[in-house]
């Protein structure tokens, strides 16, 4: 879980900073979604990076949730008899949440790869200008979209509080005071993420991109 | 009917004789050795898994011996040694403040008031040393100086800082530490462990303790059980008086089993009550919570001094309190031994000045040491029982001073043991506080996990090899007419408890029996209040087998027929207990008769009559016991008037 | 105080058990939760039914035997207090109170409210101590432990084994008992020599027990009464981790 987490983690920041050049304007947007194809070259042909890195995400998405099925299957095989009264919640809602809040992460996963890499569900639905796709995708009209995108990426922010929390923990993170600051660390990234994700489609519904 | 009959006097043949430091020594010496390679064709059985049990177990498994460990508890580590609070004494001198083996050996002698075994004590206060290296080796986590070494403390009014400690859980972590090396047996396969069983007869063939009856408490199965040596580890009896600080199910059922099988039963009456307890608050009370005893190094204890005084403790003015035992005792103040300790609050509160709801209290105060020291200070010592008495009373202790009161926590007496720990019964061992022998008429602090753990790691282990170099002994199986018996008089008991479906419950008797022996057989003893008890005790025995109704059937988990098994035990022990009491004619230690007290209400003791251990022998339910006198010799530290004026 | 009870009821391990509703009246604020139980327990007895069986020995929160989970919450609604030390002036009057016991499959049900913890036994006897035969220990001066490593194995061993950490994981996990002992004896010097295949025989016994795997929810930490805390299941995977990677047998390390 750990491993794995971490890998998609150093992918959501990249693809953060990506999104954040959205700012830059138009043409720079574009060209800098042009050149994730060509990364590589010429030392690989043209698109072979991006598949390679498409690879190690799947895989990596992949392991994340086998690790996390099996996880929930011996959960639930340790506790065959559920409690009557159901148990209010001590340690923190995001650790609580892991398991629904992946699925949903999921299922937004698929979305937004058929709107805005496949270009299927996007009213623009054009691979070359996806500034455009973007910017049609959260139009004010489109409000539901946004709003979607809005919870998937508040998911995110508390799946990574505790799954960057619990991935140093998993990895020898051991002191007390160490504690503190690995959920420090985990609060600043869930919420550093969430803004610069949300950015975006906030800026296209305010108008300040268009 | 006489209440008890003259018997032959009885001596301790296994103690050597000569210079005190070398008995142990010889002893070794002298006992058979049993080979390694013959140990595993001989089985030990251990009834309870306290530091006693559990570190025997431990020790005989891995020298080789076949062990069947059994405890009531749903596991090895609940045994009540887990609840030990303040620490555990042993003569290292680490603090070179003139400590040694010999002063540790005074102190306990002395402390017991001189009615007990110089070989036996010195012998504890020898192994005290070893114990502590042991317990460092397993991982305890004992408190420590800066400098990465142990921490030590005086503890309950000894002079030398020799009480090791781990916050206010000792017990706690030498139980586990116990407990561990017993779990590492288990895996290893020389013991096999039965929780939740309990031991209900024990099994003598030819004069030989050769095994037990247990029943599973889960099942309800009785079976029987055989080695080649029983091993009783099985506590104190405390929980006679109801309320007390002993866990809810400490019982006598074992060693009184073994005592109507022919273990005598030794200075019964010798019953430890601790001054510092939370006070009773209700009817209801099930058990005292005790607070330990070092407590009493920051606080002061008070009473007001007018009688019924119901002001909130800090409207008093200070020259309206009564700092009682400051005035009674001025050079050991508020560190006076327990039963001193205990005695002078239940006068206090007799004459009329007790406080709280039931009048059943004394004051606690920590004002002063707050004031001294800060209140930091005061939390790093005292914090963890500051917050349990907070608990339990709903009051601050930082601001409102607490309120203790004397609760019966430990007993001295127990099954009689020679120099070996072996009893009356050939391969019946008893050790712990289930035996009477190192403390006489009183314990002092620290010393119960220290004679637990010694009687455990290093002294049976080697004395129950003299015994079972003659074995293995002829096996003997089920059918054998002595198991058969044995086992049809448990099912027929647990019959008739199931049987009687009378109308008052098991804990209704219990706790009638407790208020009888707190009030008569309690701190204070009277010739006319013992008779009296006796009376009562029969009475209400004959109603218990009349009217107890004990729900549910034998076939599964019973709580409440464990309990009636072991209530019906404990009126038995009653007798004896008052018995004892009334024929010991002087005060000592956590005896103390009324009718001998000095002019100023100290214990009188009469070492020209009483200087002898009182092993009484049972010879039916309906007959009187048969006292045994083992007489007491003083070669190193003369009986003298204790005094800590 | 009138309550209302709302306790599980189980004859035996192959009954399938149900909640039963029983009320209790003229409770005393001042009464312990087990004590509560206790007078239910006195009038059913002379009502001719059958008491609720609890396991509980000590009743000063440190033998561990007690544990309920009471309106949810492993030993109740008090932190850092187990069931004997929940006094009912935490309650109020009128109030209804679920009784379950601990629920998970490596702690199946006695009866009632009794279950079977054996399998902390065994994690135990997997590794949780250290080889210190009796007589071989060498003098206890002879290691000095530095005092912040002493108070920490401290802080750990204070568990009292109650199962409460199981008892509210929402994975049935019981890695906060497994972690306690390792960090204790990971600690302190007396140790070192079985540090790594300790964790390893431990965490293995665990996992055979049927307990559920860790997720670093928290809660277990939460509701132990001896507060062991989370940054012990740190340590636990620090060692664990090393010693899958060396399975602890490289000489010189």
């Amino acid at each position: 879980m750990a491993v794995t987490g971490i890998v998609l983690v150093l992918f959501l920041i990249a693809h953060m900073l990506g999104n954040l050049k959205i700012f830059t304007g138009q043409t720079s947007f574009d060209h800098y979604a042009h050149w994730l194809r060509e990364i590589g070259a010429p030392l690989l042909p043209g698109v072979w990076f991006l598949w390679i890195l498409r690879t190690v995400l799947l895989v990596a998405v992949l392991a994340h949730i086998g690790a996390a099925t099996t996880l929930a299957l011996r959960a639930r095989a340790a506790r065959p008899v559920r409690y009557a009264h159901r148990r209010p919640v001590q340690g923190s809602y995001a650790a609580r949440t892991m398991r629904w809040g992946g699925v949903i992460i999921g299922l937004f996963v698929i979305y937004h790869l058929l709107d805005l890499t496949t270009g299927a569900l996007n009213p623009v639905g054009d691979p070359s200008r996806p500034y455009a796709n973007v910017v049609a995708d959260f139009a004010p009209d489109r409000w539901y979209v946004t709003l979607f995108y809005t919870l998937a990426v508040v998911a995110v922010g508390f799946h990574l509080r505790h799954g960057a929390f619990s991935a140093l923990r998993s990895l020898g993170q051991q002191t007390p005071r160490g504690e503190r600051r690995a959920r420090a660390v985990a609060l600043v990234l869930a919420v550093a993420l969430c803004a610069g994700y949300l950015a975006v489609p906030f800026a296209v519904l305010t108008g300040l991109v268009d | 009917m006489d209440l008890w009959q003259e018997g032959d006097p009885i001596a301790d043949t296994t103690a050597p004789d000569g210079p005190v430091e070398t008995r142990w020594d010889r002893r070794r010496f002298a006992a058979r050795l049993v080979n390694p390679a013959n140990r595993r064709k001989l089985t030990v059985i251990v009834v309870g898994t306290g530091l006693a049990g559990g570190s025997a177990a431990a020790t005989l498994g891995e020298l080789g011996y076949r062990v069947k460990s059994y405890c009531y508890q749903d596991s090895p580590r609940r045994a009540h040694s887990i609840a030990a609070q303040g620490g555990i004494n042993a003569a290292k001198n680490y603090r070179n403040d003139g400590d040694s083996v010999h002063r540790l050996f005074y102190d306990t002698v002395k402390g017991g008031d001189f009615r007990s075994r110089e070989s036996n004590v010195h012998r504890l206060a020898q192994v005290s040393v070893e114990i502590i290296d042991q317990c460092v080796a397993q991982g305890v986590p004992f408190a420590r100086e800066y400098g990465g070494l142990l921490d030590t403390r005086s503890f309950g009014g000894a002079q030398v800082q020799r009480t090791f400690y781990a916050r206010g859980q000792t017990g706690q972590q030498l139980l586990l530490g116990a407990y561990q090396a017993l779990e590492r047996q288990i895996a290893a396969g020389t013991v096999e462990m039965n929780s939740r069983h309990e031991m209900l007869e024990l099994v003598v063939v030819d004069g030989r303790a050769r095994g037990i009856v247990v029943r599973d408490l889960v099942t309800g199965e009785i079976s029987t059980e055989f080695a080649d040596a029983v091993v009783l580890a099985s506590g104190g009896y405390g929980n006679v008086f109801y309320l007390s600080t002993n866990a809810k199910g400490c019982n006598v059922t074992a060693t009184w089993r073994a005592h109507r099988k022919g273990a005598y039963f030794a200075n019964p009456c010798y019953t430890q009550i601790h001054p510092t307890c939370i006070p009773v608050s209700g009817g209801y009370q099930s058990k005292l919570t005790l607070m330990s005893e070092s407590l009493r190094n920051d606080g002061r204890v008070w009473v007001p001094k007018a009688k019924g005084d119901d002001r909130a403790p800090r409207d008093i003015p200070e020259n309206e309190r009564d700092y009682y035992l400051e005035r009674m005792y001025p050079a050991f103040g508020n560190l006076v031994p327990r039963d001193i300790a205990s005695r002078a609050a239940k006068n206090v509160c007799d004459s009329g000045h007790g406080v709280g709801p039931t009048g059943l209290g004394v004051y606690l105060d920590f004002a002063d040491a707050i004031g001294r020291l800060g209140r930091n200070a005061v939390e790093a010592r005292y914090g963890n029982l500051f917050e349990m008495y907070e608990r339990i009373t709903g009051e601050d202790p930082y601001r409102v001073p607490m309120r203790i009161y004397p609760a019966v926590h430990y007993t001295m007496g127990g099954l009689w043991v020679d120099y070996d720990l072996q009893s009356t019964v050939p391969g019946l061992f008893v050790i712990g506080e289930a035996n009477f022998s190192d403390h006489g008429a009183n314990r002092l602090g620290a010393s119960a996990l220290m004679q637990g753990l010694a009687d455990g790691y290093f002294v049976l282990p080697n004395t129950i090899a003299d015994y079972l170099a003659a074995g293995p002994f002829a096996p003997v199986d089920a059918n054998h007419p002595e198991a058969v018996a044995a086992r049809a008089d448990v099912e027929d008991r647990l019959a008739r408890l199931l049987a009687v479906d009378g109308d008052r419950t098991v804990d209704s008797f219990h706790r009638e029996l407790g208020q009888i022996m707190w009030e008569h057989c309690g701190m204070e003893r009277t010739d006319a209040g013992l008779r009296k008890a006796i009376g009562e005790i029969r009475a209400l025995r004959e109603q218990f087998w009349q009217r107890v109704r004990v729900p549910g059937d034998g076939e599964r988990l019973n709580q409440a027929l464990e309990k009636a098994g072991r209530v019906a035990d404990f009126f038995e022990l009653a007798e004896l207990m008052c018995v004892d009491a009334l024929h010991r004619e002087e005060s000592c230690g956590g005896h103390f008769r009324a009718e001998h007290q000095t002019p100023d209400g100290e214990a009188q003791r009469d070492d020209e009559r009483f200087a002898y251990v009182a092993a009484w022998e049972y010879t039916g339910s309906d007959r009187p016991a048969v006292l045994h006198r083992e007489n007491l010799t003083f070669e190193y530290v003369h009986p003298s008037q204790r005094s800590y004026k | 105080m009138n309550l209302t009870l709302r306790i599980w009821r189980q004859s035996g391990p192959g009954d399938k058990g149900r909640m039963v509703t029983y009320p209790v009246a003229d409770i005393s604020p001042d009464m312990s939760f087990l004590e509560m139980l206790d007078v239910l327990n006195e009038r059913l007895t002379l009502a001719g039914e059958e008491p609720v069986a609890f396991d509980h020995d000590c009743r000063e929160g440190i033998c561990g035997a007690c544990g309920m989970v009471i309106n949810g919450n492993a030993h109740g609604p008090q932190r850092g207090t187990t069931a004997c030390q929940l006094h009912m002036r935490h309650f109020t009057d009128g109030e209804t109170i679920d009784i379950e016991p601990w629920r998970a499959r490596a702690f199946p049900v006695v009866k009632d409210l009794v279950v079977d913890r054996n399998a902390f036994d065994r994690i135990i006897a997997a590794g949780g101590y250290v080889t210190a035969p009796t007589g071989s220990a060498p003098e206890a001066h002879a290691t000095p432990v530095a005092k912040a490593n002493a108070d920490a194995a401290f802080e750990a061993a204070a568990c009292i084994g109650c199962g409460a950490c199981v008892a509210a994981c929402p994975n049935g996990s019981g890695m906060l008992f497994t972690a306690a002992k390792v960090t204790q004896l990971g600690l302190l010097p007396q140790g070192q020599p079985e540090r790594y295949t300790r964790v390893l025989g431990m965490v293995d016994a665990h996992d055979e027990a049927g307990f559920g795997g860790c997720t670093n929810a928290g809660e277990c930490t939460a509701v132990c009464p001896k507060g062991i805390p989370l940054s012990t299941i740190g340590r636990l995977n620090r060692d664990y981790l090393r010693a899958t990677a060396k399975r602890g047998d490289t000489p010189g390390t």
